[in-house]
This record gives structure tokens, sequence and C-alpha cells, in this order.
């Protein structure tokens, strides 16, 4: 690359660096008229021509949401629903496990089947979901806003192939040691596997965070709402109160900011590492 | 011997919760759901099963005699014929920009091109639904600057579409930025050097060399964007409930229509079969259209 290092190729450096920036900025725009409205009273939030920065910053609107709305109970719910994915990131994990490192009956079959439902668009089974969670009486409750989106196909497909590549040589030297086959899968197994659960587990997180479909389906009482039901509903009660509107979006979206800045590296290492490439 | 036996019990108990959850709310819902698309089940039936009749082929007959279902088919194929390729290119770009240089100023700008596709769908809605505003949006207000006249955003069935065709890209760049940034990572730098011997510049060896190498990351992109994209749902649901004149109702809002809010559940169970159908048959195409060029 040395003979690159050119005044041609530093131009070039330059004008890619420019262009990069320009377009990073236009992408932010939305993020930063949301954090500014945030800070603004709902009057300067409606002002032509409007402010960039708040001329009296306030805090209101997030008072607003925590004491005449209910967005406490909507965080509350929402984080039931973060704690839950992680066991239906244990689930996954498990499978995943299962089936790269054990030989048995039905395997391939089974496998199979379980990419299949990958296949299958969300709009075919939200129907008959609804059904049957209603025929066991969970609608309008947690366990039925929680229960369907608890395992991914997708996620244990990628949990098999990082499993694929742990050596069966450590597992059967475990074995020989007299360890249960769990014992074998929490004290050696995670603690290998921690890369994939770290990846797996900041998706599950922001899934869950934002899930917005099945709690809307399931939940007709107020106080199951998650933040992004919660949200929604705001949006159509307060129709022209932008500076609401944008606290409560701050509220839903910086925390994710905030979050995927500390595990950025391990998120994109983890496409990597999946062999999606 | 005894030993031997629950051994072998011990993957299915690996495999059982996991597996178990996805029969449930996966395998029977489909088995379910293309039983009902023969049936007129809606509130009534729910009550009293008795009230459930089998009306064959009914339901599909009637979908394509909706005028509303051949408009959201309409509309949604416009989704995906301008959205899709906008999200390749886009992506592609800005993968290849990040891919120039190594230093932090680069590495931080991918995560700000990554941001959006993590942003919560409800969040950004409710951000862009402000930024769209007639009156008092941001958009409006830099565009009247130039002196150019409001533009309605959501009020108007095509400005409508591309609008929310706008948001969704913003949204789907980053995920699939990233899969391209990896691919290109993983190209040989024998490859670039071997191509600069042989005299190629830089745009031959972009076509010739970088391109041909990305062919299974666009392919992996392009399936799964376009499946994506054949089940618009959240953006017009939440910034325009499908309208102005269901100019924004896509076909899989539709379903949800049909089957939550007018709960004409055996209807919207064969609205989703036909969606199911035509992402099938995309897909199909895709992997034929692939076959064909592997001899390269």
């Amino acid at each position: 690359m040395a003979s690159i290092h050119s005044t041609k190729g530093k131009t070039e450096k330059t004008l890619i660096t420019v262009l990069m920036i320009i377009g990073g900025i236009l992408v932010s725009i939305p993020f930063i008229w949301m954090i500014t409205s945030a800070f603004k009273p709902e009057s300067e939030a409606l002002r032509i021509p409007p402010t960039i920065l708040p001329e009296n910053p306030t805090l209101d609107n997030f008072k607003h949401l925590f004491t005449e709305l209910n967005f406490l109970v909507y965080l509350r719910n929402t984080l039931i629903i973060v704690a839950f994915s992680f066991v239906g990131l244990l689930f996954n994990g498990m499978a995943g496990y299962g089936f790269a490192k054990f030989a048995f009956k039905g395997r391939e079959k089974i496998f199979y089947l379980v990419l299949a439902t990958m296949m299958i668009p969300g709009q075919v089974t939200m129907i008959p979901v609804y059904l049957l969670l209603n025929g066991m009486g969970l609608t309008n409750t947690l366990p039925g806003i929680i229960l369907p989106g608890l395992v991914a196909a997708f996620s244990i497909f990628l949990f098999r192939q990082f499993m694929g590549t742990i050596p069966t040589d450590l597992i059967e030297a475990a074995r020989l040691d007299g360890a249960g086959e769990f014992y074998i899968f929490f004290r050696l197994i995670i603690p290998i596997a921690k890369p994939i659960f770290a990846v797996q587990g900041i998706l599950a997180f922001i899934g869950a965070w934002n899930s917005f479909l099945w709690p809307l389906i399931i939940a007709n009482d107020e106080s199951l709402y998650t933040l992004s039901v919660g949200l929604s509903l705001l949006q159509g009660q307060y129709g022209n109160n932008f500076a609401l509107q944008m606290a409560g979006a701050a509220f839903m979206v910086v925390p994710i900011i905030i979050i995927f800045a500390f595990f950025q590296k391990y998120i994109v290492e983890g496409f990597t590492m999946s062999g999606i490439k | 011997m005894f030993k031997q036996k629950f051994r072998n019990r011990h993957p299915y108990m690996f495999i059982a919760p996991a597996v178990t959850l996805l029969i449930i709310f996966s395998i029977i819902p489909i088995t379910i759901a293309f039983f009902i698309s023969f049936t007129d089940l809606d509130l009534k039936g729910l009550a009293n099963w008795s009230n459930i009749s089998w009306i064959g082929f009914d339901n599909y007959q009637n979908l394509f005699a909706d005028d509303t279902f051949i408009k959201s088919i309409f509309n949604t194929l416009f989704y995906v014929v301008i959205g899709v390729p906008l999200v390749i290119i886009c992506s592609l770009g800005i993968a290849l920009m990040l891919n120039y240089g190594s230093n932090k100023l680069f590495s931080m700008f991918r995560s700000v091109y990554y941001m959006p596709s993590i942003t919560n769908i409800i969040a950004v809605a409710v951000i862009w639904g402000y930024l769209y505003n007639t009156e008092y949006g941001l958009f409006n207000y830099i565009l009247s600057l130039l002196s150019v006249e409001n533009i309605p955003w959501l009020q108007e069935p095509t400005i409508a579409k591309i609008s929310l065709i706008i948001l969704a890209v913003w949204k789907g760049i980053g995920i699939n930025m990233i899969i391209f940034l990896a691919a290109l990572q993983g190209i040989p730098r024998a490859y670039y050097e071997a191509a600069k011997i042989d005299g190629a510049n830089r745009i031959q060896t972009f076509f010739n060399v970088t391109l041909p190498l990305l062919r299974y990351a666009t392919f992996f992109v392009t399936v799964t964007t376009l499946i994506g994209w054949m089940q618009f749902f959240e953006e017009p649901y939440v910034m325009t409930q499908g309208g102005p004149l269901d100019g924004t109702l896509s076909i899989a809002l539709f379903i949800y229509q049909e089957g939550f809010q007018f709960s004409e559940f055996g209807y919207a169970a064969a609205g989703s079969f036909v969606l199911f159908i035509m992402i099938i048959i995309i897909t199909l195409i895709q992997f034929k259209l692939r076959k064909s060029d592997t001899e390269y």
C-alpha cells in the first residue's frame, strides 16, 4: 500500500473522509433533532423558524412522562421482557450446543425444521399465535407477550456454528472426569462461548427493549404496555406536543445508544465471527 | 448400560426448550393458519366454534376481488422496487467508504451509520413524524429557505410512500453495511496487488475484482432485504396507518388490519398465505438467477 501514499492518494483520502463526515451528519440529523427538541418547552418546539439549541432548556418533558404518564410502568414491563429474553438466550445456546455437539436420532431433521421456521413470515403466524394464546387464556398477560418471541431460529443457528468450533476432546475429557452434562455446559461451554453469548446477549437486549408487535397485539391494559407501545400511544394522544414526543423517543433511544457505544466492537465482530460474510 | 441410555437423553434435554417453543409458536401456527384461511373465522366463530364454516377458496377469491388488497400489493411492490436497490447501493457505498481507512475516525463513523438500525422503530417513526410535519417540521423549514413550497410529506399518496421509503432506507443501511464491510475486509490484499500489476485502474479493479468477490455478501443482503421489505409493516403502521387513501397500505399492514381491527381471522390468514407464497416465489427466483451465474 506504500506506493498509494502519494499526493494523489492523500487528496483522495481527504475527499473520502469529508464525504464520510457529511454523510454521517446527515444520518444523525434525526438523532440530534430528537435530543435538542426533547429539552425545549412545548411552544418552542413549534416555533418557526426553529431554534437549533433550546433557548430555555427544561426537563419538564421528561418529568411529564413519569408523573402524568405511565412511563414508569412501561419501563418496568419492558425490563421484565428484557430479563426473560436472557432466558430465551440460554435456551438458544443450549439448543445450539445440542445440535452441534451430540449425535442423536433425528438431529438433521429437527435442525432443518428449526431452520424452516426462519422462512415463515411473522404475518402468517401472527393470527394463529394470537388464537392459541387466546385459547390458553394468555391474552392480556405478560407470559402471552413474552412467550412468542422467546427463542429465535437464527440465534440457534449462530450458536450451533460457534459451538461446532469447540474441540470435542475437551468435552470428552470433562466427561471422563465424571462431570455431568449440564455441569459441562454451564461450567465449561458457556465460558468458552462467551463471545457469541455476548453478541447474542446484546442483540437479545436490543430486540426485547424494542419489542412492539406482540405487546401491541396481546396487551389490552395499559398496565401491560411496553415503552414502544406507550410511545405510539403518546404520539396518538399528544399529536402536536412534539417536545414531549421527542422526550419519550429519547428515553427509548438513548439507553440503546449508550449500550451500543460500549459494546459495538463485539457486535461488529460478532457478524464476522458468525460467518455471515 | 443404564448410564449409556441416560446419556442418550441429554441432547434432547438440551434442545427441548427451544424446539418446543418453536413448534408451539411457529410450526403449529402455520398449520392452523393454513386451515383457517379456508374458513370464515371471525369474532363470532371465536366465541363459539359452531359458527365457523368451511368456505373453500372463497377467501382467496375475495382477496383478489378486493381493491384494497390489490392496492396493498401494488404499494408493497412500489416499496420493494425502489427501496431494496437503494438500501443495497447505499450500504455498499458506505461500506466502501468506511473500508478506506482504519483509524479511530472511521470506526467512529461506522457506529454512526449503524446507529439507525438498532433504534426502536416507534421512536424512529415519532422522530420522523416531527421532521416530516408539514407546518412545524425541520425538512419543510430547510426547504423554505431554498424557497421550495411546503411538501405534504405524508399527506399525498405517492409522496407518502417515498417518505416512508427514505425513512426505511435510513434505518436499513446499518446491518447490511456491516455485512458488506466484513466481506470487504475478507478480500485478500493479493488480489488488488495483482490487479495493479496488470495495470487495472480503480474503476476496473472495482468492477472486476471487488464486486465479483462480494457476490456472496450481495446475494445474502439482497435475499434478506427483499424478504424484509416484502413484509413492510411498522413504518406505515405508525406513521400513516396505511393512509392517505390506502396510499401507504402494505400487504402486511392489510393483514394486520383485517385480523386485529376487523377480526376477520380467516380472511387475514388467507392474505398472509398469499404474502408467504409471493415471498417464496421471489426467493426461489433469486436462487435460480444465482445458479445461472455461478459459472463465472
